[in-house]
């Protein structure tokens, strides 16, 4: 059995549906970031059968606000001295901003450098984004 | 009311008792332009029109002058820097130290946001792609103050282009936050309302909205009927504009069965949407609307450059 040791402080990303921790290591660009990250792919759970993991050493600052986008029931771990101190459900975020762009052809952000669209959730149970600048509202999935 | 330095570029920038102050301050102009006509001397209004406009960009120019403003700007995109390639945030960053309060119209939805948030002095959006036309909201707004008296209490049909008549999604926005009003959408299936904005109508507002492709559904019933074109430039696809740009045309045989008080509106300018007789109606209104552009419009240009008014 593989085996990675626990951290003794920075964030484990827990409850990644099996397959998705690629992307999500992608879209943190963890793969950029300073920080040591280990991606654990179908690690056995009880709850889900698989799931994936991430762990990423000694730094607390990671923008973990597209996890919800991914899967609302991934969960955060903040660790602090090999023990977790704060727990986290991702849920979807509020705001988001640079994740995705406006699917409006008609928006001025798709042709003016200068306008990045603020996407803020709507709440219509759709989980809807509505763009800062055009109004419309987009159904966006990482 | 205290808009001085204020943007305009969605209707909801305006509180209610704001736009109430607006109205009464067109209405006052409306009834003694003359008593206003230095209210702006010395200051200047700066016109970015991207987009080809008749109505806004000259009433806004009437507006000014008749303030005892001056005016400059450009009318055609081609003859601006933005042909040179010049970005938009350049553009207004050199305008605002050139006049004191700007107005704009692009084609492009937002772009009017994104000016006020590199200007220091106040934007106004005169028209965004298919998004918003606040100014003509205040206009429409203007018109019915003239002949109603009070904004409250009305069935009101839109009909035509829903989907990309900017015109309609700022006035339908607006309209919405009076008491009482109910609302017929009067399109074919193609250009009904953007989604987004029934449900934040239906959300937001709570207001009774039916959809029809029928005009005959609801004539006999509404207090006013806000007509609208076509608009050839909206469509990427010239066939599927084709299709639709004779879907409705009001003619008087259509008019008949509507109330005596009924008005008739349309942002203007008309294709073929409203047959010419149908100006001889009384209810046909929309070239005193256009008239009532001019009197909101300076209104709003004294209230966000905060000018001293003579009453």
């Amino acid at each position: 059995m593989l085996e990675v040791t626990a951290i003794k402080k920075g964030i484990v990303i827990d409850h990644i549906p099996a397959g998705k921790g690629l992307r999500i290591f992608e879209k943190l660009r963890l793969d950029r970031h300073q920080a040591q990250a280990v991606l654990l792919m179908h690690v056995k759970s009880r709850k889900r059968g698989s799931k994936d993991i991430i762990k990423i050493q000694d730094d607390l600052t990671v923008d973990l606000r597209i996890l919800g986008l991914i899967d609302p029931g991934i969960t955060v771990n903040y660790i602090e001295n090999e023990e977790i101190i704060e727990k986290q459900l991702a849920g979807l975020p509020q705001k988001v901003k640079g994740l995705f762009e406006c699917k409006n052809p008609r928006c001025i952000t798709g042709v003016d450098d200068c306008a990045v669209p603020e996407f803020t959730l709507v709440p219509n149970g759709k989980i809807q984004y509505k763009c800062s600048y055009c109004g419309t509202l987009t159904e966006y999935k990482l | 009311m205290d808009l001085k330095g204020r943007h305009l570029i969605d209707p909801r920038d305006l509180r209610l008792d704001e736009l109430n102050g607006l109205l009464d301050l067109g209405l006052a102009m409306y009834e003694k332009p003359a008593v206003f006509d230095q209210t702006c001397r010395g200051k200047i209004l700066g016109t970015l029109f991207y987009e080809p406009s008749t109505r806004t960009r000259l009433s806004f120019e009437s507006a000014m002058l008749r303030l005892g403003g001056r005016v400059l700007g450009f009318s055609d995109a081609a003859t601006s820097s933005a042909s040179k390639g010049e970005s938009l945030a350049d553009t207004i960053r050199v305008l605002d130290d050139y006049a004191d309060v700007l107005v704009m119209r692009h084609p492009r939805e937002g772009a009017p946001k994104l000016a006020a948030e590199y200007a220091t002095v106040p934007v106004i959006n005169g028209g965004d792609g298919g998004h918003q036309h606040p100014t003509q909201t205040l206009t429409d707004l203007l018109t019915l103050k003239k002949h109603l008296g009070e904004i409250q209490n009305l069935k009101v049909a839109f009909c035509g282009d829903l989907l990309f008549g900017r015109t309609v999604h700022s006035l339908i926005k607006t309209l919405s936050r009076f008491p009482g009003m109910e609302f017929f959408l009067v399109s074919p299936p193609e250009l009904r309302i953007p989604s987004h904005l029934k449900e934040e109508l239906l959300y937001e507002y709570d207001v009774k909205i039916t959809e029809t492709s029928q005009l005959e559904d609801c004539i006999e019933e509404i207090d006013l009927l806000y007509m609208t074109r076509i608009q050839k430039e909206r469509f990427f696809n010239e066939e599927e504009y084709i299709k639709l740009k004779d879907s409705f045309i009001l003619s008087r045989d259509k008019l008949a069965p509507a109330k005596e008080s009924l008005l008739v509106l349309h942002p203007l300018p008309r294709v073929n949407e409203i047959q010419y007789d149908v100006d001889e109606d009384p209810r046909a209104r929309y070239f005193d609307q256009a008239k009532m552009g001019v009197y909101i419009r300076m209104a709003l240009i004294c209230a966000v450059l905060g000018v001293e008014l003579p009453c």
